[in-house]
Order: C-alpha cells, then structure tokens, then sequence
C-alpha cells in the first residue's frame, strides 16, 4: 500500500524572467514502473525533477501526493543530484547524516541502515574513507546509497550517470535496477537514449518547457507521434 | 642605537630566567585575549551563518556595518567601553573600569564583527554549494547553522585565528579601559608602550618578540588540532 503516491501535478507552470521554463504540465506519476524523462538539454526535465521533489514551487497549478498537499511526503521520497553533494565526512557519515537529522530513528537503526546501504552499493570496503576523495563513480554510487538508506517510497535521480566512464555507469545503473526491483518508484531523467532503452518502463518526453509525449516506454520508442520525440529518439538534431 | 639582536638577547634572556613580571603579563595577555576571541566565536559564528543563511529585512546594511566594523580603531571601542563602565556611565555601577573583564568586553567588541564577517562569507559559499541538499533533506534551519558552521570549521578556524592576532596585538582599547595597571591590568601590548615610552628599548623589543612568539605558537597548535580534528572527521572518528 503506498504512503504518498500517485504524485499528480495539475496545470503546473513555472516562469523566470519572462520565460516560460515549465509550462501547463498535467501528469500523474504511480507506482511500479520505471520511468524516464527525457528530452534535450534545457527541456526542463531537471526542473520538473525538482518541482516534483519540493525544491522549488510552481508559479501556476497544483501538485498533490495521494491527493493532498506536500507536506507528509519528503520523508517518503528522495533526490539525487547530477553532481553528487556530499558532505566533507566520511562515506559512512554521509549515509547515517539524513537518518540521523531526521529525528525518526535510533543510532542501532542508523548503524544498520548503514550497513545495509554500503553492503548493497559495494562501498564497504571504503565506508571509513572521505567522501570527497572518491572517483566520479564511487561518489554518485555513495549519493545514491543516501538516498537508499532513507528507503524512500519515490526517488528521483537527476541524470546520476551523467559523465561517468562506461564501468561507472553500469554499476549505477544496475544499483537503479536493483531499487527499482525493490519497490521503489524511480523517476529518473536523461538525455542518453541508450540509456533509455536500457531502463525505460514509461517515458515523459519533455521539449521547451511542454510534456509532448508521455507512455509506455516501447510506443515512444518505437511510434513516437510527435515531430520532436521522433527526431530526439532518432537522434536527429532539434530545433 | 638598540638591534634587532639586543631584543632577541633580552627575550631570551627574560624568557631562560623565569621573570616572574613577564609570565605574570604573558598569562593576563593570553587570558583576556583568549576569552575574548570565545566570546567572539559564541556571538560571531552564529551571527555570521545567519547572515549567510537568512534572508531578512536589513540584513544587506547589517552585513555593511559588519564588514564596516571590521575595521574598527582600537581607541574607538575602548572609548566607547569607557563611556559605558565608567562610573558616569550606564554599567558604571558594575565597577568593571580598569579591571581584565573591561579589557575582555572591550577586544569581545573589536574581533566579533571579524569572526561574523568572516565566518559569513565562508558560510555563504557552502550554503550555494549545500543549499539544495539540506533542503532535500528537510533539514531544520538549526541543524542547517550546525551543519554548515561544521563543515566550514577550518574556514571558521581562520576567521577565529584572525580575531585572536588582532585581539592580542590591539594596544589601544585595553589601554584605555584596563589602564595598564602593574599586577592587575598590565598586558605584553600596555607593557612595550610603557617600557618604549620610558626609553627601556631592549625591554621592549624583547616583550615584542614574545608577543610575536606566542601569536606564532598559538597559530601552529589552532591550524595542528584542525589538521587532526579535519582528518579524524572524514575518517568518521568524530561525530
């Protein structure tokens, strides 16, 4: 039974300066599949990320979880950024930090959430090291391994793969497989159609600021019905 | 014509011979300059990291006068201490003029707005870097200040080190409000203008040297214990 999902957003818009950067968004996000927005760089897809996470607010329009206001649900879902934020500690410190901050657990709870979390990203045997020290790979593993921790009903990652080495990559992406098989509803963006193919359940196909195309991943892949989706999965050049 | 090397002889030879008279000021100079760069640190930390963090009306002509103040002639603050201990003034009754806490309150006033400016300007840069983060973990604005004041503890450290150079070397505002008693309010910066006033030149450059000395050593214990605490604490000993 979930605690906070559907996440529905209604007419949601959001300006800066006289642009348009999100503009009437209507879509509802449940749980199971995985789903993958995508689009070009400036689509939006990070902002839409964020708004949905409650790090920003929308001009216009109105987001619920379950049907009500946010309030309940950031201790049910979570965010991993493109750049990996950590904190200068150590990889285990930075695991047990929004645990710990959160007030809702006990230190035993948090030592096993921990070692929980680096026993599942393969980062035990550094767990003692400073965070900031680590590969591109290692850190972006450690940032979702955070995440994780707080077992969150939603999380969403912000293109974690971005720059990473192909090795990097698929150890993330198995560590995204692997959460998502777990339970929890992964809403992910990326650029990187082979990526897409790789893990999309469910696409959002997100252009200037406007949702084209949302569906099953296969449709959009295979029969885009839109001019931008179709030349972005062929990746031909946009406008 | 005294030399540089008749100052060096005179410091050593006042520091082999355990003068009583020297380590008596040496111990009043570092207790009051010490309390008062705590003090400093108790008002400028939490001060500074709110300027960084929050957003209030007048915090921009706040942040001015801080930064203003920064630059405060010594004789100014002990004047203005004076006027207010003085037994004319509003605190008189406290018979606190000419007394080690007069010359406390006085250096508190001098390094506070040092350690707040300082210690903003490197909160502020980890806020940019942090904000989104501690958002996203619903951090409380108190466990925000903890966090940001901890991770910037070396920073911290600097703008601390800074109000203590300034606090021990500051002849001014103790001058005026301690009144360089002998065995009461007498410290290595009142000693060396009297000692220079009276032509006792090897005397005081030997206390001069002194003076530099313990800045130096001060200095070298602060940045070693940030050295271990900063190596510690990545490695997950502390906390």
């Amino acid at each position: 039974m979930s605690k906070i999902l559907p996440l529905n957003l209604s007419g949601i818009s959001v300006h800066a300066g006289g642009d348009h950067l999100l503009q009437d968004i209507n879509i509802d996000f449940d749980k199971g599949p995985l789903t993958l927005i995508i689009g070009p760089n400036g689509a939006g897809k990070s902002l839409l990320l964020r708004l949905c996470h409650g790090l920003i607010k929308p001009d216009k329009g109105v987001l619920t979880w379950q049907g009500s206001d946010a309030a309940h649900a950031p201790r049910h879902q979570a965010l991993v950024f493109q750049k990996p934020v950590l904190l200068r500690r150590s990889v285990c410190e930075n695991i047990a930090y929004p645990l710990r901050i959160s007030g809702m657990f006990t230190a035993g709870e948090i030592a096993d959430r921990v070692a929980d979390a680096l026993d599942h990203s393969g980062l035990a045997a550094i767990g003692d090291r400073p965070a900031k020290v680590l590969s591109g790979g290692e850190q972006q593993k450690l940032a979702l391994a955070r995440a994780r921790a707080m077992r969150p009903e939603v999380l969403f990652l912000d293109e974690p793969t971005a720059n990473l080495d192909p090795r990097s990559l698929g150890q993330v992406e198995a560590l995204i497989r692997e959460t998502h098989e777990s339970g929890t509803k992964i809403i992910m963006t990326s650029h990187d159609m082979s990526q897409v193919k790789r893990l999309a359940d469910e696409i959002v196909f997100l252009y200037d600021g406007h949702i084209i195309e949302a569906g099953p991943a296969e449709k959009i892949l295979n029969k885009p019905t839109s001019r931008e989706a179709s030349a972005f999965v062929k990746g031909d050049l946009l406008p | 014509m005294i030399s540089i090397l008749d100052g060096f002889s005179e410091a050593l030879h006042l520091l082999l011979t355990f003068d009583a008279s020297l380590f008596e000021i040496v111990l009043l100079s570092l207790r009051v300059s010490l309390t008062a760069v705590f003090f400093s640190a108790l008002i400028g930390l939490p001060l500074g990291a709110l300027l960084a963090v929050l957003k209030f009306p007048g915090r921009p002509v706040l942040i001015v006068l801080i930064n203003a103040f920064m630059g405060l002639p010594p004789v100014v603050v002990g004047l203005i201490v004076y006027l207010l201990l003085s037994r004319s003034g509003p605190l008189g009754v406290l018979g606190l003029l000419f007394t080690p806490t007069a010359m406390i309150i006085a250096q508190t006033m001098l390094i506070t707005p040092i350690v707040a400016s300082l210690t903003r300007q490197a909160i502020s840069d980890l806020w940019v870097e942090y904000r989104d983060l501690l958002h996203s973990f619903d951090a409380k604005p108190w466990q925000i200040m903890k966090t940001l004041l901890w991770e910037g503890r070396l920073s911290m450290m600097t703008g601390i080190l800074a109000g203590f150079g300034r606090a021990i070397a500051e002849v001014g505002a103790v001058m005026i409000v301690g009144g360089n008693i002998d065995h009461a309010t007498r410290v290595l910066t009142t000693a060396i203008a009297l000692e220079t006033s009276k032509g006792n030149l090897g005397l005081a450059l030997g206390l001069g040297i002194v003076l530099v000395g313990i800045a130096v050593v001060i200095n070298i214990l602060t940045l070693s214990v940030g050295h271990v605490v900063g190596r510690q604490t990545a490695q997950g000993q502390i906390l």
